[in-house]
């Protein structure tokens, strides 16, 4: 846990020095909603169609920082003097993930007010908790698959190609978990809390690439 | 000087892709020796450097580093060695002294060690400045700190000296010369610098161990075929 938290206080220092990636999240998540405002041409929209723009736009945005989040171990030499250090590789996953994780959930407590604002019709209050939770379990899954495939792009020099191609296709289960958790949420008179079946979808996903993630991720910083 | 060897290579090869960078090099350092390694560039001085340093996988031979075959117990290496590479390993948004907290914090030592060092190379005073801002002869200071930050038993030094003054060529000398103590392991663009400092040397032709011994048995036909 040293050497990932050492890890992760580093990325985080990066971000903050190069304002690289959460700007960029939160500016591309908030032009989209502004888009789907026109391009809908509704005032407000509720249930379903709301969650799937707005749970589409944040894992879009999310592609942004998984894009990014190797950039400097690869082109700064991180990757080796992290290598050359005695320690667990896996530090470098779970840091890395943890980074992401941080990154989504600064991501959203601008984003999801902001799409309150500009695109919902119904009031975010009552839902609130519920959607945090569904939220929060989301952000796992994007850190985690997020982690392995931004270490798989980064080898390749099509880094910014190979990222969404591996990426989305593994991150649509969560997506269609996330999306039809938060529909009845986000609905006129909507449930105050999502339904446990999707809630479980989510945490299993999260489980089971959590667990691939860390069978894998040694053999990915090989040479 | 003890005579078991710290570094021992018996025919290694290494490939990249279908092109082989090093091919049958064998080699043995003995403890507090120092090795210079010679070659044009492209020789497989730096593949060979890596290689040492657990960064890259051998294709074939046996390699063995303070007594550990290699990659096989490369754990239990990497604590032990230090690495001064062509790149300085070092973050260019983060100041020199973040840096070496860093990779102090990775290897579990005391802060104060990162200002013992700093202080050493002369770079205490702009150890706060973004790497990305200073000259490339204090960036080369601080990837040595870097490299000497756990006081390591081996030291691989890929032109360890490139871009730096006379000054800060003799504010580096502690750390990574002959009074280091450590194994060393040094390639230089300077063929006559590198044997002056040498016990052993190794040239390099095309991927291939063209000379292996003192460096009082290197001529100057040998440099110049290895340099052709």
């Amino acid at each position: 846990m040293r050497t990932a938290r050492a890890v992760l206080r580093k990325d985080l220092l990066l971000e903050l020095r190069t304002l690289e990636t959460l700007p960029a999240m939160i500016l591309f998540s908030i032009t989209t909603f502004v888009i789907f405002h026109f391009a809908l041409n509704r005032e407000t929209i509720a249930g379903q169609l709301a969650a799937g723009v707005l749970v589409a736009t944040l894992l879009f945005a999310a592609m942004l920082a998984i894009n990014r989040l190797f950039v400097a171990e690869r082109e700064q030499g991180g990757f080796d003097a992290f290598l050359l250090a005695p320690v667990d590789r896996t530090a470098l996953l779970v840091a890395k993930a943890a980074a992401l994780f941080t990154f989504l959930v600064v991501l959203e407590v601008i984003a999801v007010p902001a799409f309150a604002l500009l695109l919902l019709g119904p009031s975010l209050g009552p839902p609130l908790g519920g959607l945090v939770l569904l939220l929060a379990l989301a952000d796992v899954a994007l850190a985690v698959i997020g982690t392995l495939v931004s270490a798989i792009a980064v080898q390749t020099r099509a880094r910014d190609l190979i990222g969404p191609i591996i990426g989305l296709p593994l991150l649509i289960p969560a997506l269609i978990a996330t999306a039809r958790g938060a529909g009845p949420l986000l609905a006129r008179h909507g449930a105050g809390f999502p339904s446990g079946r999707w809630l479980a979808i989510l945490a299993l996903y999260d489980v089971v690439f959590a667990l691939l993630a860390y069978a894998v991720f040694d053999f990915l910083l090989e040479d | 000087m003890d005579q078991r060897p710290v570094i021992e290579l018996r025919g290694l090869v290494r490939h990249f892709g279908e092109r082989t960078a090093l091919r049958d090099v064998s080699v043995s350092v003995p403890a507090g020796a120092t090795l210079a390694i010679l070659g044009r560039n492209g020789a497989g001085k730096s593949t060979l450097l890596r290689i040492l340093a657990t960064l890259l996988r051998p294709h074939g031979g046996e390699v063995a580093v303070l007594g550990e075959p290699l990659p096989r117990r490369a754990f239990a290496v990497r604590g032990r060695l230090g690495l001064v590479a062509h790149d300085p390993l070092l973050y260019r948004d983060l100041s020199g002294r973040e840096n070496l907290r860093y990779h102090a914090q990775l290897r579990g030592l005391e802060m104060g060690r990162v200002e013992e060092v700093l202080e050493a190379v002369g770079m205490a005073r702009r150890a706060d400045d973004p790497v990305r801002l200073l000259s490339r002869g204090m960036v080369q200071r601080l990837a040595v700190c870097r490299a000497v930050l756990h006081e390591p038993q081996v030291l691989l030094l890929d032109e360890p000296r490139a871009n730096l003054d006379p000054a800060a060529g003799e504010l580096v000398e502690p750390l990574i010369g002959r009074a280091s103590s450590a194994t060393r392991v040094i390639t230089g663009h300077d063929p006559a610098a590198a044997v002056a400092e040498a016990d052993l040397v190794l040239g390099l032709r095309e991927g291939r161990a063209a000379f292996v011994g003192e460096p009082g048995k290197i001529s100057d036909r040998i440099l110049r075929e290895l340099y052709a």
